[in-house]
């Protein structure tokens, strides 16, 4: 960050060298109460560190034991049995195994957008919530593995997605939108795995440095590289920093276009549209904001991280919500538009089917209601600051989210052009096993590590404060002129 | 423990404030030193210019990589579509034409070379992994990764002196300084 922001100087700046005493108004703090560097370390390397709290194993054990029978019994059942365990059938083929997938993929997003996108707009809030998002991503993308590869039907058989020589001397078909998706998400969950760790070294140096000798000090000292925190090696990290998330921004985004076009490069009414790119992206990073704060908001209170996880923080992400999921409920109303507008029959029929005479009316009213009404309350400042009524809608928006995949999926494939051939779909005891299990194994991932490894930003927490940088912040001596928003809403200051 | 041979690293100081590190770090710069480090818990703005640092080199090296991914995407998708086993589908033709169906794993192996680069050529030049460093011989060593804003320069620099040293960093602001010394 160091190179980077020293090119883009940030409004404030300039709007605070003005002295006709006009006033400015301040920019929120970050990190509250003034909170020196040493409580930052001990606050966040403290989890680590400390024994968990009775809450962390409340979790953890059922999470746990749900993954362990839900994927792990799920998985076995599926594999020595067949797909026919599941409920896709001939017209459903594709079911909840791909609902499922495109659900958790859609899910990582939000910890790359933050990591990477909002780092390239300098939007320093991001520090302190970043670390936890990009573990969400890579938790999120291995749960969404684990679908596509077994819906391969024989899973030992999986390897033929990758382009290795062969004694069939076939190739793989490198037109196919589904083989597309085979490098888009496999690169993905790479590049995501590598910012995740790169960013993790300064702060496994950190706990490195406070563990007593031992097991523990070691594999901390492995994995922390022999960090010293010179600024020698400061100045390659900071790029390699900026370098990752400039080439993390294209792939967030190309990842799940690639993924919409699954289903937009095929000939299905409903699905052959060229509005699901950016409506996949952007469904993508609303479900994904929700998931982050369905998980931070409890992280923040039972670790007492309030000071560097501010309502500044959680406000923001629900602006983010709101917005994401007002474009999703644009890009919902234009495809019933052009369903109707472009006279395509086939298509018009799809989504009257959706909307009115389908088999699965009621999905589509839950996801409209979930993804475009319910976070149209974070209008309202008061409801982005009541954390209550945040993780309400963020509860609504995971399972919006989810019934937008089923509505896309198990909707449109078993009714399509020969009413001949028109069926329906049920999802299957296996299938519920397999989906309930994902999420345990999600929740116990994530507990792991909180457990583990250091949640929050360390280094970049620090960074964030007042006059941590070689020159002065340029607000910091002029607290004349400088007023709050709180006195501005107070009417003290006009 | 006494008859243990030592050999000096150099001299540590510890300093209050960003502005007061970055004021050190352009006089020692200014004196001509050049094995010294600034060790501090997160990047500090302005500390390159302080310390006379050009741009890092890295993004040459990654912009190498993502040109070789490109060139594989597609030379992986053109050699296997067309010229080893022709595939006729989707009504794409089978030559130089197809190239456009071929564009997501093209980006997507640009990407994932340019990430590897980025590791790779990162860790190289910042000399890492290492785990054992006279730095680390230091008693404070641990805060530069707590509070600590450090300066530490090497006995290996023509113009360290174990005498005056010491001195020229207290001068510049340096507390707690500290003579590192490393067993051999």
């Amino acid at each position: 960050m160091a190179e980077a922001t020293a090119t883009a100087p940030s409004t404030e700046e300039s709007a605070t060298t003005d002295d006709s005493g006009v006033k400015v108004l301040a920019r929120e703090t970050l990190v509250l109460n003034e909170r020196s560097m040493g409580w930052i370390t001990n606050r966040i390397a403290g989890i680590v560190e400390n024994k968990q709290p009775a809450y962390w194993w409340f979790l953890f054990i059922p999470a746990a034991l749900i993954a362990l029978l839900g994927v792990g019994f799920g998985l076995s059942y599926q594999v020595s049995t067949g797909v026919g365990v599941w409920g896709n059938n001939n017209t459903a083929m594709w079911g909840w195994p791909i609902v499922n997938f495109v659900f958790w993929i859609g899910i990582g997003h939000a910890g790359t957008l933050i990591s990477a996108i909002l780092f390239l707009t300098r939007q320093n809030w991001r520090t302190s919530i970043n670390r936890a998002a990009e573990a969400m991503t890579i938790f999120a993308v291995m749960c969404a593995g684990i679908f596509p590869a077994f819906h391969v039907g024989r899973v030992w058989f999986a390897w033929f997605l990758a382009p290795v020589p062969n004694h069939m001397a076939v190739w793989q078909n490198f037109k196919s939108a589904l083989l597309w998706d085979v490098f888009a998400v496999s690169t993905y969950f790479t590049i995501s795995l590598i910012f995740w760790f790169l960013g993790m070294v300064p702060d496994l140096a950190t706990i490195r440095d406070r563990a007593k000798p031992g097991i523990r000090k070691a594999i901390y000292g492995i994995f922390s590289l022999g960090w010293r925190g010179g600024n020698r090696q400061w100045r390659h990290y900071e790029m390699a920093y900026m370098i990752l998330a400039g080439i993390s921004t294209p792939l967030v985004l190309s990842v799940h276009t690639v993924v919409s076009f699954d289903f937009a490069t095929s000939v299905v009414p409903g699905w052959h549209t060229t509005i699901f790119p950016p409506y996949f992206v952007a469904g993508a990073i609303f479900g994904g904001f929700a998931m982050v704060l369905t998980l931070m908001i409890p992280c923040r209170s039972i670790y007492g991280l309030h000071d560097v996880i501010t309502m500044k923080h959680i406000d923001n992400m629900a602006k983010i919500i709101a917005l994401t999921g007002t474009i999703v409920g644009y890009a919902y109303l234009m495809e019933l538009f052009v369903a109707w507008y472009s006279g395509q029959k086939y298509e018009f029929d799809a989504f009257m089917m959706r909307l009115a005479d389908g088999p699965k009316t009621s999905s589509y009213y839950a996801m409209m209601f979930c993804n475009v009404i319910s976070p149209q309350i974070f209008w309202f400042k008061a409801m982005r600051q009541n954390l209550v009524v945040v993780m309400i809608v963020c509860m609504f928006v995971n399972v919006g989210m989810w019934f937008e995949r089923y509505v896309i999926i198990v909707t449109t494939l078993p009714r399509m052009f020969l009413p001949a051939e028109w069926g329906n779909y049920f999802p299957s005891f296996t299938d519920w096993v397999l989906f309930i299990g994902t999420i345990g194994m999600f929740i116990s991932l994530f507990l792991l590590f909180l457990r583990f490894l250091p949640c929050i930003n360390i280094a970049e927490v620090k960074w964030t404060r007042k006059n941590a940088h070689a020159h002065k912040d340029p607000l910091s001596d002029k607290v004349k002129g400088y007023v709050t928003e709180e006195q501005v809403r107070s009417g003290e200051v006009a | 423990m006494s008859n243990e041979l030592k050999r000096v690293y150099g001299y540590l100081a510890e300093f209050d404030n960003p502005q007061d590190l970055a004021h050190a770090a352009e006089q020692i710069r200014d004196a001509g030193f050049k094995r010294w480090d600034v060790h501090s818990p997160y990047a500090i703005h302005g500390m390159d210019a302080a310390m006379g640092l050009g741009r890092s080199r890295l993004p040459w090296f990654v912009f190498g990589g993502g040109v070789l991914g490109l060139t594989t995407g597609f030379l992986l998708a053109y050699v296997t579509q067309v010229i080893i086993y022709p595939t006729v589908v989707q009504a794409k033709p089978v030559n130089i034409h197809t190239t456009p169906a071929f564009f997501p794993p093209m980006f997507e192996l640009t990407i994932l070379f340019s990430g590897f680069t980025t590791l790779f050529v990162l860790l190289a030049l910042m000399g890492l992994p290492r785990l054992n460093h006279p730095f680390f011989a230091a008693r404070q060593a641990h805060k530069a990764t707590d509070d600590g804003l450090l300066i530490v320069i090497e006995a290996r620099d023509p113009l360290f002196s174990k005498e005056e040293t010491r001195p020229f960093l207290e001068k510049l602001g340096g507390k707690n300084i500290e003579l590192v010394e490393d067993a051999i």
